[in-house]
C-alpha cells in the first residue's frame, strides 16, 4: 500500500518537474528561477523506486527537460553579454507607449527592404517554348496512363522465376530447405513470430520468403497461428508434412506490403 | 602591350561576371530572393567576393547594396569562405525609407509599425517570444482581426517564423532587411 502510494507521489513530483520546465520554456521566462539543483535532487531521490517502464520514461522526459533549462540558461548568460542586449521591459514599455507613426518611422530607419526581380525574361520565354513545343498533346498523354491500366490475377511460380524473384532450382527442395530452417529457428519455444521468420535484409527477399512460407503451410511443413485481438501471426513447424485432406482449406491472406517490412526493420533496430 | 592585353581582358572577364551577378541576386529562382554563397562560386568562380564587392560598388550610384546575410546569429567580422559559400546574398535598398516612400511600396503604417512591434519585441526576448504574448501587445493598438491578418502576412512573406509550440521567431526576411541593433537603439533613444 505505502509503496503504491510512494509511486504515484514519484509519478506526480516527475510530471510537475516537466510541466514547470515546460512553462519555463515555452514563455520564455527567466531559466535562473528555476533550481536545477533542486530538481535533480528530488529525480535521483525517486529514482531507486522507478521500475515501471512509464515511471522510468517520465524521469527520462524530466532530466531531459532540465538540461533543456540549462542550455537556455547558457544561452540566457551567452545573450546577456552581446550587444544586442536591452531590458526587454524598457523596451516593451517603449513599444506600448510609443504611437503608430512614431513606431513607424523608428522602423523606415532601420529597415533596407529586399529589391528582387520576378520578370520574364527572353531565356525563360526561349525555355518555355521549346518544353511547349516538345509537350504531347494531352490526349495522347491520357491514351498512354489508360495503356498502363492492367488486370489483377494471380502469380505462378513461372512468373516469379522470370522476375527473378525465385531461384530456378527444384522448388521442393527450396520448401525443404527452409522448413528445416524455421525448425531450427524455432528451436524449443516450437513456433516464431511470422514476420521475424520472413523478414530478411532486403524487400525483395521478405517477397520470396513469404512465397516459399506460403507453400510451406500450404504442404503441411508448417501452421499458422494467428492470434488476431494481438493482431499476431506465430508460424509452428510440423514434425513431418501433415497433408491436408480431411478438413476444407482455408485461404489466410497476409499483406507483406513495403511499409509493414520498414516498421519490422525499424523494431529490430537494423 | 601583352600587359594591356591581358589587362582589358580582365576587365572585360570582371564586366561579365558582373552582370552575372546582378542576374544571379536579382532574379528569384527558388522560393526565397537571393542566392547563396556556393551558387556564386559555381557560376562565377572563386573570386566571387570580389565580384560581389564590385557589384555592391556599383549599385552604390542607385541606392542598392549587397547585402550578406550570414547563418548564425552574430555575422563574423573578417568572414571566411566557407561562412561565404554558406551565407545568403540579397540586394536591398541601401538608404534609409521615408514616410512617403512608404505608400510607394505598398505598407500602410499600422501595418509597418505592427511589424516593428512584432520584430522588436522578439528582438528583446532573445530572438523568440510567444505567439501570444504578441499578439496580446498588438492588441492594445490594433483591432483583434487586423492582429491576425497582419501576423499571418508576417509569417507568409518571411519576417517571421512559427514552430509548433506557437512560439515566434526572426524569419530570413528579417535577417536580411532589418538592422536589428539599431532598432532597439532607436527605440530607446526616441524621445516620447
Amino acid at each position: 500500500m505505502t509503496s503504491k502510494r510512494s509511486h504515484r507521489i514519484a509519478r506526480e513530483e516527475l510530471r510537475r518537474i516537466i510541466e514547470f520546465c515546460r512553462v519555463v520554456e515555452n514563455r520564455g521566462l527567466n531559466p535562473f528561477t528555476v533550481n536545477v539543483n533542486d530538481l535533480i535532487a528530488v529525480i535521483r531521490s525517486y529514482f531507486p523506486s522507478l521500475k515501471d517502464p512509464e515511471d522510468l520514461s517520465l524521469d527520462a522526459e524530466a532530466l531531459n527537460r532540465i538540461a533543456s533549462i540549462i542550455k537556455m540558461q547558457s544561452e540566457w548568460v551567452k545573450r546577456r553579454a552581446t550587444s544586442l542586449y536591452r531590458d526587454p521591459f524598457l523596451i516593451e514599455e517603449k513599444l506600448r507607449r510609443l504611437s503608430m507613426q512614431d513606431l513607424a518611422k523608428v522602423f523606415l530607419k532601420t529597415w533596407h527592404p529586399i529589391v528582387e526581380l520576378e520578370q520574364v525574361t527572353i531565356g525563360s520565354l526561349r525555355m518555355a517554348m521549346d518544353y511547349w513545343e516538345s509537350l504531347a498533346p494531352l490526349s495522347e498523354r491520357w491514351s498512354e496512363e489508360e495503356l498502363l491500366k492492367v488486370m489483377t490475377e494471380r502469380t505462378t511460380r513461372e512468373d516469379l522465376v522470370r522476375q527473378g524473384i525465385l531461384r530456378d532450382e527444384a522448388f521442393l527442395s527450396e520448401i525443404e530447405k527452409m522448413w528445416k530452417e524455421l525448425k531450427e529457428a524455432v528451436r524449443s519455444e516450437g513456433r516464431m513470430d511470422y514476420w521475424d521468420f520472413i523478414g530478411a535484409e532486403s524487400y525483395e527477399e521478405t517477397i520470396r520468403r513469404a512465397y516459399l512460407t506460403s507453400f510451406l503451410v500450404t504442404y503441411g511443413y508448417a501452421s499458422l497461428e494467428i492470434q488476431p485481438l494481438e493482431e499476431k501471426i506465430f508460424i509452428k513447424p510440423n514434425e513431418k508434412p501433415i497433408p491436408k485432406t480431411s478438413s476444407q482449406p482455408v485461404s489466410f491472406p497476409i499483406p507483406v506490403d513495403y511499409e509493414r517490412w520498414r516498421k519490422w526493420r525499424e523494431r529490430r533496430g537494423e | 602591350m601583352a600587359r594591356a592585353t591581358r589587362r582589358i581582358g580582365r576587365k572585360r572577364r570582371y564586366a561579365t561576371m558582373l552582370k552575372k551577378a546582378a542576374q544571379l541576386i536579382f532574379y528569384r529562382r527558388h522560393m526565397e530572393p537571393g542566392v547563396k554563397g556556393w551558387e556564386l562560386r559555381r557560376r562565377l568562380g572563386s573570386d566571387y567576393p570580389k565580384v560581389v564587392a564590385l557589384l555592391d560598388e556599383y549599385l552604390k550610384s542607385i541606392g542598392l547594396t549587397v547585402k550578406t546575410v550570414f547563418e548564425g546569429e552574430s555575422p563574423p567580422e573578417n568572414p571566411a569562405i566557407d561562412q561565404l559559400d554558406k551565407a545568403r546574398f540579397y540586394i536591398t535598398l541601401r538608404e534609409e525609407l521615408s514616410l512617403e516612400d512608404m505608400k510607394f511600396i505598398g505598407w500602410r503604417i499600422d501595418d509597418l509599425a505592427g511589424l516593428a512591434v512584432s520584430l522588436a519585441y522578439i528582438i528583446s526576448k532573445g530572438g523568440k517570444a510567444p505567439k501570444k504574448d504578441v499578439e496580446s501587445l498588438l492588441k492594445t493598438k490594433l483591432p483583434e482581426w487586423r492582429v491576425e491578418m497582419n501576423l499571418s502576412r508576417y509569417l507568409r512573406m518571411g519576417y517571421l517564423m512559427e514552430d509548433e509550440n506557437e512560439q515566434l521567431y526572426l524569419g530570413w526576411r528579417a535577417r536580411a532587411e532589418v538592422d536589428q541593433k539599431k532598432l532597439i537603439d532607436l527605440l530607446l533613444e526616441y524621445e516620447i
